[in-house]
């Protein structure tokens, strides 16, 4: 499958040799499992496996919470009450599904900084990127649907809020919200909705997580080092790689064992540290809560919703230059999904070619700098909007984009790298010892 | 495909476009039912007026009721809310259009012309803070002594226009009259 050379699956029993010619799918199972994978992986790449873990604990909790969940505006709140109290071990199931999603995202944004670290976006893996970048789309919208299931005051909020964002696109954002929500406000049609496509979401997200696999798989991993894997000859090959099983399987999941042993304590002992308490109210249409703040792992692009308010002078320009169609709650809006469309792009917005952050001794910084600047963003989208935050938002939401839109431009014509390992059999004998790869 | 040397095409040539017109209707009216199911249905759209009994609300109260899934306020203003909302003038506003259902789209956002009285003293808007939603705090909230949003941040002045903060627009005054001296009809 891979261009590196390896060993292909032989059918080798009558058995094996009447399948395969019928379907050929030992062959795939075994060909994908025997990937060859650089030697030097750090330990910023077991997240992969950890994602994938998540993906199938949701959707593994989820189905059997919605043996038990009714979505319907009178009774959503008292069943899931229902699930907590009277289902068989209904509490757990809950709580690992609610903290589930916060390990997901968790784990997500650790693998996205990673790919922006060393590189992972670069060519040839654009595809790779792109589609991780889908799957992460499609995280937040099912997060966010299955957030309004409880039926709380800060699901309903939420999606009053979120689904309000429709409504401020010129002209046609009523009607595309009046659509979205089934009605002139969130009501049992939303609610509905909702718990259908939150359902059908996660089988969307498994087969983009397949074809994720299958583009990285074609174009082989990238590596803390950056440099590709010499596909020369087959030793050559087997001195850079070593087969995903056993050697990275074990690994990554000694790995999984430490995150769940976490995890499930953060479940066992503090499993609504997370949520917000305000959601243990039954939803009502008539009062908003004094603070609405959404899910941790949505507050750094909620601070950038918030941060453009009319008073920003970018704002009034815009608003001036568009004969007053883009306001200050439209600009938002885009702000917000520019935010991550900006990351979707970095493929084409880095002019370096040099993949790896080791190498780029300006990069590093700015690439700290970017991820504070993601904490701030987050810790800035959980505070009551005062002046001080707003300028805080502001400044962070303006940094987030500079990165994206001016220092990677500009990094990969000003920076002179340093130099970079041939291969990466040197890098890893480099870390490592050459003792290591000789004993194998 | 072989292909004709004529330039009014052929029968094969004819017959392609046909299929594929066809195909092409079918396969895009069978993807706006799975669309419009989602539109709201007839029973959401079967708006109703009520009647609203407002001969209990005090002056310098509020009255928050549900019509058509939303909030709406009808507040009984004082005297100092009046005056107040009446010695602003229009350049000190975000948003100049009255966005009063009852008047003409051109409206003035003028004191007057946000109420439902002459005297000023009832004022009936939509509870829906106009940036994304949320329902305002109301009793003299925020830095125009109005409503704000706990949002993010809207402040309104006692007429309920927007004075500051992200919203775009004052809040919306619905279709609504007098029925008798203490009822206002909504709708």
């Amino acid at each position: 499958m891979a261009g590196i050379p390896h060993d292909h699956y032989e059918p080798k029993s009558p058995f094996e040799q009447w399948l395969h010619r019928r379907l050929p799918i030992v062959s795939l199972a075994y060909d994908t499992l025997m990937i060859p994978t650089p030697r030097n992986l750090n330990w910023w790449w077991i997240w992969g496996i950890v994602l994938a873990f998540c993906l199938v604990l949701q959707i593994a909790t989820g189905v059997v919470l919605a043996m038990h969940y009714t979505p319907q505006v009178n009774m959503a709140f008292a069943s899931v009450e229902h699930i907590m109290r009277d289902v068989n071990g209904g509490y757990m199931l809950r709580y690992i599904h609610a903290n589930g999603a916060s390990l997901f995202f968790f784990a997500v944004y650790i693998h996205i900084f990673r790919g922006l670290f060393y590189g992972s976006y670069k060519a040839p893996r654009e595809v790779t990127w792109i589609i991780g970048m889908l799957i992460y789309l499609a995280m937040m919208a099912t997060a966010f649907m299955g957030y309004v299931l409880p039926w709380g005051q800060m699901s309903f909020w939420g999606a009053t809020v979120i689904t309000g964002l429709f409504g401020a696109i010129p002209g046609i954002g009523p009607s595309i919200q009046t659509w979205v929500l089934g009605g002139p406000a969130v009501d049992n049609a939303t609610l509905n909705r909702f718990f259908s496509l939150h359902y059908l979401l996660p089988f969307v997200i498994a087969a983009l997580v397949a074809v994720h696999i299958w583009a990285f798989h074609t174009t082989g991993n990238n590596n803390p080092a950056g440099v590709e894997v010499r596909r020369g000859s087959r030793a050559e090959a087997d001195k850079d790689t070593l087969p995903f099983w056993p050697y990275f399987v074990i690994k990554d999941l000694f790995a999984l064992a430490v995150i769940l042993t976490i995890f499930f304590a953060v479940v066992g002992f503090m499993p609504n540290y997370l949520g917000d308490p305000v959601n243990y109210t039954e939803a009502n249409a008539l009062a908003t809560p004094a603070h609405i703040v959404p899910e941790w792992y949505f507050l750094p692009f909620y601070a950038i919703l918030r941060a453009f308010t009319s008073d920003v002078k970018i704002v009034e320009l815009t608003h001036f230059l568009t004969f007053g169609i883009v306001d200050a709650k439209f600009f938002g809006v885009m702000a917000m999904f520019g935010a991550i469309a900006v990351l979707a792009l970095v493929p084409w917005l880095d002019t370096s070619s040099v993949r790896s952050g080791q190498y780029r001794p300006m990069f590093k910084w700015w690439f700290r700098l970017l991820i504070v600047d993601f904490v701030v963003l987050m810790w800035a989208g959980s505070q009551t909007p005062t002046v001080l935050t707003g300028w805080i938002s502001l400044l962070a939401a303006t940094y987030w984009f500079a990165y994206f839109l001016v220092v990677l431009p500009l990094l990969g014509v000003i920076e002179k790298p340093l130099p970079q390992p041939e291969t990466i059999e040197e890098d890893f004998n480099a870390h490592y010892g050459a003792k290591t790869h000789a004993a194998e | 495909m072989s292909h004709a040397e004529s330039p009014e095409g052929t029968r094969r040539d004819f017959l392609y476009y046909a299929t594929a017109g066809t195909g092409a209707v079918m396969t895009g009216g069978a993807v706006w039912s799975l669309v419009n199911q989602m539109n709201p249905s007839a029973d959401v759209k079967a708006l109703s007026s009520i009647m609203v009994d407002i001969s209990t609300v005090q002056e310098g109260t509020q009255l928050t009721v549900k019509w058509r899934g939303k909030p709406v306020f009808i507040r009984h203003r004082t005297t100092k809310e009046i005056d107040e909302g009446r010695a602003v003038k229009l350049t000190e506003l975000v948003d100049i259009n009255a966005e009063n259902k009852n008047l003409p789209a051109d409206s003035d956002a003028t004191d007057q012309n946000r109420t439902l009285d002459k005297d000023g003293k009832w004022l009936v808007m939509i509870g829906v803070c106009t940036h994304l939603g949320c329902v305002p705090l109301g009793n003299n909230s925020g830095d125009y002594d109005g409503w704000f949003c706990p949002c993010h941040g809207s402040h309104y002045d006692t007429a309920g226009r927007i004075r500051k903060g992200p919203a775009p627009r004052n809040l919306e005054v619905p279709v609504a009259k007098f029925e008798n001296d203490t009822t206002i009809k909504l709708g």
